[in-house]
């Protein structure tokens, strides 16, 4: 009786752990780089992705992969902050939700680049608090997105990756 | 044979009883043989392209028709691009009235299509297609307007501008003659995992949707009755800029006489397209071949020493030329050493009229980068003097099954 209580219990507490992060992906629909540790769970809903937590020298990583084959791996500081991005799969992520704040700037830039020869290349941003670089081709793009005002002391914008 | 071409062969033959570097792909001597225009040959011209600014840019026509019509119209100016797959032309490019794809629910298909720095949207559409003398029928091809259906959320949501105007493309279209058979693949069958790239759009908006590889863009050169398991892009050697470069566009890899391998060694690739190029004794494996791409793109400053350009951004700018070598490893085991000129892009701008840049390079990515972002990116000048061949995936060839690149 008393195991099936605590049995029950249990589920009672789950389903409660389950209606915060369904409150969370509503009030927090976007976050991710700038954003605190809650705009991961709200990124990993969003790209219906398994997510697997490892922890490093200074930060941990929030890695997805979602079913479409597209891998995200978000950088979060000790103080709880996503303070790079990084992906990898055959087709872009959806920007607008790994970027969060970040995107319009990104937009802006992404746009306002190029110079007096057209031609198609790799995208290379960097501005003061966003850098972002996509590379690749068809069916396989990496890129990540960091703010370096954001990287936690020790941490090099090599480890975003 | 016409006239010519013996001439040529002729002379190519006595060349060849001289010089070390005939006979094949030719990749370390930089000496090459370009086809003739024939029935599976169509001519390609490096130049400003249609928008008049392009640098490092492969253009050819293409010639599309009203399926199983003979209302037909010829597109110049169409950028030739092994790294992505299927036929895209502008809408404003466009006179002639194509069949527009619909949905199971009977709704119009419209793509978006992700590239590096930029989208393509708009509908996609079947057109009888036609290449030199090659031929393919109700091709799935792209027609790009950002007018014809509103652009959904998702495909702003890739945060680059789009590409659909002569302007913002350089182009009046591409076609996409890389190893994929569809631009997508398995990934956009079912809506669930459709990456943003396939809609159909009722007039209530679009909507994401599923999309058989059958009915998805298609690398026309696969729907060709004969010549269709690959492609060699032959472009002479050019050192000093240049205004224009005349090449081919040779369709076929060991289908007739004037397209086979010889000595060409053969890379194969990783399922997404990719090898690995090793470089100062670091390899990096999302490496590739991209006749789409303007320049030689690797790396970073603080790893080749390049310094960037300040003005031209995005170019490496040396004080003076760089002789560098790299080393291209196939997944087979093939390996061969590249050897690569870079100048000062600011330089090499100086003069407008320039349009071919042999020596132009720029950063892959960021100085301290970490490796999985690192990567060669063979464009354009890579294939000056040298003859490429492209084979498409699944396809059989002399030199083994596509995917494979062959110089």
């Amino acid at each position: 009786m008393s195991r099936q209580r605590d049995g029950l219990t249990q589920l009672k507490r789950l389903l409660q752990g389950a209606a915060i992060v369904l409150g969370a992906t509503t009030t927090l629909a976007f976050g991710s780089l700038g954003g605190d540790a809650a705009s991961v769970q709200a990124d990993q809903i969003h790209m219906q992705a398994s997510r697997r937590t490892t922890a490093a020298e200074g930060y941990t990583v929030h890695e997805m992969a979602g079913a479409n084959g597209i891998i995200v791996r978000e950088f979060v500081s000790p103080e709880g902050k996503v303070f790079g991005v990084a992906w990898q799969g055959p087709w872009p992520p959806d920007m607008r939700q790994v970027l969060g704040s970040y995107f319009d700037q990104y937009v802006r830039t992404a746009q306002a680049r190029g110079g007096a020869r057209m031609g198609r290349r790799p995208l290379w941003i960097s501005e003061p608090g966003l850098v972002v670089q996509v590379g690749g081709h068809m069916r396989s793009f990496a890129g990540r997105a960091y703010v370096p005002e954001m990287l936690p002391s020790g941490v090099r914008a090599e480890n975003i990756q | 044979m016409t006239n010519s071409r013996r001439l040529l062969t002729a002379v190519t033959g006595l060349a060849c009883a001289f010089s070390s570097g005939c006979g094949g792909g030719g990749s370390a001597s930089k000496s090459n043989v370009v086809t003739q225009p024939g029935q599976n040959v169509a001519p390609i011209t490096v130049n400003a392209g249609p928008a008049g600014n392009y640098a490092n840019g492969a253009f050819t026509s293409v010639t599309v028709c009203a399926p199983g019509s003979s209302t037909c119209q010829t597109i110049d100016g169409v950028l030739v691009d092994t790294g992505s797959t299927g036929l895209r032309i502008l809408s404003s490019a466009l006179t002639l009235k194509l069949t527009q794809q619909e949905s199971a629910g009977g709704n119009p298909v419209v793509e978006c299509l992700p590239f590096l720095g930029s989208y393509t949207w708009g509908p996609v559409q079947t057109a009888d297609v036609q290449i030199a003398g090659e031929k393919a029928s109700a091709v799935p091809i792209q027609v790009l307007s950002d007018t014809d259906f509103k652009v959904p959320s998702g495909c702003t949501g890739f945060g680059v501008p789009s590409a659909d105007t002569l302007g913002t493309l350089g182009a009046n279209g591409i076609l996409g003659v890389g190893f994929f058979a569809q631009d997508c693949g398995g990934a956009c069958v079912l809506a669930a995992t459709n990456p943003g790239l396939y809609y159909e759009c009722p007039s209530s908006g679009c909507v994401l949707t599923g999309e058989s590889l059958a009915k998805q863009v298609q690398n026309p050169v696969a729907l060709f009755s004969t010549d269709n398991n690959g492609v060699v892009i032959e472009l002479p050697a050019a050192t000093a800029p240049a205004a224009t470069l005349s090449g081919s566009l040779v369709f076929g890899i060991g289908t007739q006489s004037n397209n086979a391998l010889g000595g060409a060694a053969v890379y194969t690739v990783d399922r997404n397209g990719s090898f690995s190029v090793s470089y100062k004794g670091a390899s990096y494996g999302n490496s590739f071949i991209d006749s789409g791409s303007n320049a030689y793109f690797f790396l970073d400053s603080s790893i080749t020493g390049l310094p960037d350009c300040t003005t031209d951004t995005g170019f490496y700018c040396p004080s003076s030329p760089q002789t560098l070598t790299a080393t291209n490893n196939g997944l087979n085991g093939t390996s061969g050493m590249v050897t690569f000129t870079v100048a000062n892009a600011q330089t090499l701008f100086a003069n407008p009229s320039d349009n071919v840049f042999g020596e132009l390079g720029g950063p892959s990515t960021f100085p301290g980068s970490g490796s999985a972002q690192n990567f060669f990116d063979w464009g354009l000048p890579f294939f000056y003097g040298r003859n490429v061949f492209t084979a498409i995936e699944g396809r059989s060839t002399p030199g083994g099954d596509g995917p494979y690149w062959a110089f």
